[in-house]
């Protein structure tokens, strides 16, 4: 492993179809900053005396104006017209690790059979666990170990469509890296963004983690259930997220006893229907 | 981290953009409010810019304050969260800035001899 930054050749995207078992890197070669690094950087870079001279010594300013995120942004703009091309719904399903994400798709793609045609894109650090219940649960399934990357990107996602091979008029349901942070920064792609927020989190997730619930056009409030048992105010929860995003659609469920899904297999008809 | 993902993508627009030139300094603009942490960008640069035309080089951030205009009063007021409403109490606000996350521009080591090709610069 890379002492540097911790990466390792185990920590490159990996791409999975889980069917096939066909395995592939999805990025091809760790690209690499010269390692042989053991030294403890006691050399001088310049850049931490830069502030000694003035910028235009032996320098050109180059104006670039570019967004950081543009590539990834145009990506994620060629994957959502490759999806509207085939009248593909994209959920970009988002949430803390343990709020429910798996244990919803399973219990959604058994429920929904022969309903909805369904696949998913798996996205997790690392392992296949993930990806292999929801095969058992009936649906095709591309699962992609990020490795040391937090979050899925657009190409990650156009890599993991062009191995899922989903129907026309279908819906994908990308299960984003567990992580309430870096995925609400890049676009995949997808219709919209749904954010599970599970009750043992906590009722105040909304203000703490704003971006992700600012990003989300619904937000399943999961483990209803266990609301008896918990000092979760609901109605309190709900007036946070709206707060954050006055237009999020808000619904409580339990992806364990079944409560409240049935609103959320309408909501998903609807943006089935919306998309085809 | 997704910083460091961002300051690879960085790493790799200018010195492509550079055309082999070296680079000396990056200057990026990043709004306040915007989902990322200049330190840890600051903390991966170094690392990411190793063994590239950035090698050395230092990595500037002008932090953008946020501002909003209200579309009731028409007041403009510095924001400190994402979803400040306007002092007059009304939510129905424009974001003017805070949100930025852009490479501004980029400086070039001129080399004495042979001069760099301006317009290979500029491409």
């Amino acid at each position: 492993m890379c002492q540097t930054c911790g990466c390792s050749d185990g920590a490159r995207v990996s791409v999975m179809n889980l069917p096939a078992g066909d395995g592939s890197d999805a990025r091809g070669a760790h690209r690499h900053h010269g390692h042989a690094h053991e030294h403890d950087h006691p050399h001088g870079h310049e850049h931490g005396a830069h502030g000694d001279h003035p910028h235009d010594d032996h320098g050109t300013t180059v104006p670039l104006a570019e967004a950081v995120l543009a590539k990834n942004d145009a990506l994620a703009e060629r994957n959502r017209a490759w999806l509207a091309g085939r009248e593909i719904l994209a959920l970009n399903l988002v949430g803390g690790p343990g709020a429910g994400k798996t244990t919803l798709l399973e219990r959604t793609i058994r429920e929904l059979a022969g309903r909805h045609a369904l696949s998913v894109i798996e996205g997790d650090q690392a392992t296949s666990n993930d990806g292999e219940r929801i095969r058992a649960a009936g649906a095709p399934v591309v699962q992609i170990n990020t490795g040391s990357g937090c979050h899925l990107d657009a190409d990650m996602v156009a890599r993991g469509l062009a191995a899922l091979k989903p129907a026309v008029g279908s819906a994908v349901m990308i299960e984003n890296v567990g992580n309430l942070v870096c995925p609400s920064l890049f676009d995949l792609g997808e219709s919209a963004k749904v954010a599970i927020l599970s009750l043992p989190e906590g009722e105040d997730k909304p203000v703490k983690y704003p971006h992700m619930f600012r990003a989300a056009r619904l937000l399943l409030i999961n483990k209803i259930d266990l609301l008896p048992h918990l000092d979760f105010d609901l109605d309190r929860c709900v007036a946070l997220a709206r707060q954050v995003n006055p237009e999020i659609e808000v619904l409580p469920v339990s992806a364990r006893t079944g409560e409240g899904l049935d609103a959320w297999y309408a909501w998903l008809a609807s943006a089935v229907a919306r998309s085809v | 981290m997704h910083e460091l993902a961002l300051t690879e993508s960085i790493v790799t627009r200018v010195s492509e953009h550079a055309g082999g030139g070296r680079v000396r300094r990056v200057t990026l603009e990043v709004g306040r409010l915007t989902c990322v942490s200049p330190d840890a960008m600051r903390f991966c640069f170094d690392v990411v810019a190793e063994g590239t035309a950035l090698e050395g080089a230092m990595l500037e951030i002008v932090e953008i304050e946020a501002r909003a205009r209200c579309r009731a009063c028409g007041a403009e007021f510095p924001r400190t969260t994402l979803w400040e409403p306007c002092p007059c109490g009304s939510d129905d606000i424009e974001r003017l800035a805070g949100e930025e996350l852009n490479v501004k521009e980029y400086e070039l080591e001129v080399a004495a001899t042979p001069p760099i090709d301006p317009a290979r610069v500029g491409g």
